[in-house]
């Protein structure tokens, strides 16, 4: 009973840092329908931040005041990412404001390793707070219970400021209509800046306040995002109270977790998750989203079409330069070129989902991964030939996608992103923690091609027939009657149901395709490296995809293709420097706010205006 | 054409240009409103009279031309800022907060008092619109469409304007809440209120306006009092009857 009570505890004490990291994203999202990516970062910034003025500040006071300090920075930033990164960025197509915050992520990563440098900082103990008192029986930390009770009055006076004050009614009606608010007279360019202001400051606090019970380290970004996802998908987007409760809910099943089914801690919230949204689509207190409730933003799309003869006549040059390529004789460059196609198709594939489905996938990822593990798998443990592993690492990822999509596409918008998400981890925590299985974090290793392929140019021309072969296919079916149909259902769901069409049947196979598709990617993947590891179906590689589709152009059919190409040289290059990261966030940010078309969006309004002023 | 009014202009456009992308939807617009006036923007569906008021509120940013409202030039200005210099603004589909309550509503609309300007509290509007008063802690949802509209012209209201645009405040409302609504715009004149109401009911405006102002296309077609359109049946069937 005095253990039970314990665990309790320290699971209500958790629960804490979770509650106040994750209100804050999910009151950025409400306000400024911003799915702030960057928000981990906030968090990490919070701790090394507070780590640093704990070393200057003494005392209790120093403590405290150091933990305010570090809300109050990490505020101040959190302003600073608004005005310069995503104000230029407001207007442009929905959802391109999350390439902006993935640059932010890059950007903090680098800064803190410069100042803070790359080995993890213990956190110092809080003063006066020191000791343990004994329940039945059982330590538990003084610190702990001041969390437990500090968290209401946190909740308390969030709820206050949302639901009583003039700055919460202003707040939760730009919510709502952020143009009608305007035309009332409230600045809400201003509106927003306080919501991102409070939001970050919030995260920067639970950085700051999980200090003794952890410490600051480069990887917390990451490793809090999937979480702050789950707690604010299953309280409901936009609710206090709701991210309360799941963040208690999650932190006390974690710590019971750990105590009595130590395998399957990182599994287990996401299982929970699954679960709630089975019950209640939109999290435990939160209510419907309406689609397309806030409109579309930007400029209308254009309508895609076949490419005409010129552009087949050079992607046909190009596509017979690529095959000349093993003639240059560089083991280097045709490795390069093996990568870059294995990547297009992936981005291809998400773009399919994303630009022609208007279905924003955050776990793409999840595909791409289980195709490369069930080939692996099948090679190291049933000792499958490489030809037939191949050929079913397509099949399991598309049977994944069929599960998993069936899953997501009951929900729209925000939502069936976040589930995306939050089921790619599951598949990953799942692949990351059954070690006798997948290996676990040593990954599969000597997953060799046939013979026939194994010269690395052998290897280049398969990976270019079938890379290319399958980017082909899902152009073609962006020209189908399929196509038509997927295109129609998100342009307009009720329109095109009222036309015949099945649209939630035709989101889901289109789900599956691009499942499908990603899961070739990876079979080429996995023979291509000799082994694969848990992190191609992690956070990190869904974003690769997105930033490549977004930088690439959404609404441009090449989109995904050239944006893979430019990213992975891009990469290549920069990984040769130190801070490569910073670089390359640097880069990403000033892409989206220069040409927030995307690069095949922008070259093309160019070519368009060259060409209009010469005539 | 009719002799020019002795009252001065409170809100002026001249040569207006709007385009929605490459459609051209306001065509060298020009007309005023006058200190203590009720205008009625007239035409028929897709005549450009939603654009026109959303091009005086900056929400559609007008390619050329000017619109003056006492003095200051509005086009360029931000949205918020239109606002504050005392237009208010009620649009067409009323776009109330419907997850707010209803005083909530009216609070987002609250701005400071105006020199010279009646001074809106929600005492005074309650009693304007007393359904509303009722049902004050309900949340906008809950409101029928009339009730709607009230509150939609009460939120303006508590930001203490010295214009009122109304789009189409009697479309999809039953008769007697448009009769009712006529009553309320003819208080708000007396209190000496300008107003611009764009609207298609013509039988509603000739109740509550001294001028008409009739587009079509983009394109003004006329100018001048309610007395000499009805002596032009011409003009009413060609830019007015369905």
């Amino acid at each position: 009973m005095g253990l039970f009570i314990a665990q309790l505890l320290t699971g209500l004490a958790n629960a804490a840092t979770l509650f106040l990291v994750a209100s804050g994203l999910s009151l950025i999202f409400g306000v400024t329908r911003i799915v702030n990516f960057a928000h981990g970062s906030f968090y990490m910034l919070g701790a090394f931040v507070g780590y640093s003025l704990m070393q200057v500040l003494p005392g209790a006071i120093g403590f405290w005041a150091s933990v305010l300090l570090s809300g109050l920075i990490v505020g101040l930033i959190g302003v600073v990412v608004e005005m310069l990164v995503l104000r230029p960025v407001y207007k442009a197509p929905e959802l391109f404001q999350l390439v902006a915050t993935f640059g932010v992520i890059l950007v903090i990563q680098d800064l803190a390793l410069m100042i803070w440098g790359a080995e993890d900082l213990l956190g110092p103990r809080a003063p006066g707070l020191k000791g343990v008192v004994r329940i039945m029986g059982e330590p538990v930390p003084l610190y702990d219970l001041a969390l437990i009770a500090m968290t209401p009055f946190v909740l308390f006076a969030l709820w206050y400021l949302i639901a009583r004050t003039r700055l919460g009614v202003l707040v939760r009606a730009a919510t709502q209509d952020r143009e009608m608010v305007a035309a009332l007279g409230v600045n809400q360019a201003w509106l927003f800046t306080g919501v991102f202001f409070l939001g970050a400051a919030l995260a920067g606090l639970g950085g700051a306040i999980q200090l003794p019970k952890g410490g600051a380290d480069l990887l917390m970004d990451f490793n809090i995002l999937a979480a702050i996802f789950v707690v604010v998908v299953i309280g409901g987007m936009g609710s206090l109270p709701g991210a309360y409760i799941a963040a208690v809910l999650i932190s006390v099943l974690n710590v019971f977790g750990v105590s009595y089914l130590p395998q399957s801690t990182l599994v287990l919230m996401f299982v929970v998750m699954a679960v709630v949204l089975t019950i209640r689509p939109y999290g435990l207190l939160g209510r419907e989203e309406v689609a397309g409730e806030h409109g579309q933003v930007g400029e209308p799309d254009r309508p895609i079409k076949p490419a005409g003869v010129r552009a087949r006549v050079i992607v046909g040059i190009g596509l017979l330069l690529l095959l000349a390529l093993p003639m240059a004789d560089s083991h280097f460059l045709v490795i390069l070129a093996t990568d870059i196609i294995i990547f297009a198709l992936f981005a291809a594939s998400l773009h399919f989902l994303l630009g022609l489905g208007g279905l924003v996938s955050f776990g793409h990822a999840a595909f791409f991964g289980a195709g490369a593990y069930v080939a692996a798998l099948l090679v190291s443990h049933a000792n499958a030939p490489m030809e037939l592993a191949f050929l079913l690492a397509p099949v399991g990822a598309g049977m994944a996608a069929l599960i998993i999509g069936w899953l997501c596409l009951r929900l729209t918008g925000v939502y069936f992103a976040m589930l995306t998400l939050a089921l790619a981890q599951l598949l990953w925590s799942l692949v990351f923690q059954w070690d006798e299985f997948t290996g676990g974090d040593d990954g599969l290793v000597n997953i060799w091609p046939a013979k026939w392929l194994s010269e690395a140019n052998s290897y280049f021309y398969f990976t270019a027939i079938v890379g290319v072969g399958g980017i082909i296919l899902l152009r073609h079916m962006a020209h189908s009657p399929f196509g038509f149909a997927l295109r129609a259902a998100r342009d307009s769901q009720r329109q095109a149901e009222a036309t015949g069409i099945d649209t939630k049947r035709v989101q889901w196979m289109a789900f599956t395709v691009a499942g499908v598709l990603a899961g070739v990617a990876g079979g080429l993947f996995v023979f291509s490296k000799g082994s694969v590891f848990p992190n191609e179906l992690e956070i990190a590689k869904s974003f690769d995809g997105l930033i490549v589709v977004f930088l690439g152009g959404v609404k441009t059919l090449s989109g995904g293709v050239v944006g893979a190409a430019s990213l992975e040289l891009v990469k290549d290059y920069l990984t040769r420097f130190e801070y490569w990261r910073l670089a390359l966030g640097l880069l990403i940010i000033f892409v989206v706010i220069v040409a927030p078309t995307g690069i095949v969006g922008s070259l093309r309004s160019l070519l368009e205006r060259v060409r209009g002023s010469s005539t | 054409m009719p002799a020019r009014r002795a009252v001065i202009s409170m809100l002026e456009l001249q040569g207006v240009n709007s385009f929605y992308g490459r459609a051209h939807i306001l065509r060298d617009l020009s007309f005023s409103v006058g200190t203590g006036e009720v205008v009625s923007l007239l035409g028929r569906n897709g005549a450009g009279k939603t654009t026109t008021v959303k091009s005086i509120m900056q929400l559609v940013k007008p390619a050329s031309g000017s619109v003056n409202f006492d003095g200051h030039e509005l086009v360029g200005t931000p949205t918020h800022k239109v606002a504050k210099l005392g237009i208010g603004y009620v649009p067409e589909e009323r776009r109330i907060f419907t997850d707010l309550t209803i005083s909530e509503n009216l609070e987002v609309g609250r701005q400071p008092p105006r020199e010279g300007v009646f001074e809106w509290t929600t005492d005074i509007l309650f009693e304007l619109f007393p359904n509303l008063a009722e049902r004050r802690n309900n949340r906008g949802k809950a409101l029928s469409g009339g009730e709607q509209q009230m509150l939609s012209i009460a939120r303006t209201l508590m930001g203490n304007p010295r214009l009122l645009l109304l789009d189409e405040p009697s479309e999809g409302i039953a008769p007697v809440i448009v009769e009712q609504m006529a009553q309320t715009i003819l208080k708000l004149k007396a209190e000496g209120l300008p107003v611009l109401l764009s609207e298609q009911n013509l039988h509603f405006a000739r109740m509550v306006s001294d001028r008409a102002v009739i587009i079509e296309g983009g394109l003004k077609k006329y100018d001048g009092t309610f007395t000499e359109l009805d002596a032009s049946p011409q003009v009413r069937e060609a830019f007015l009857s369905v």
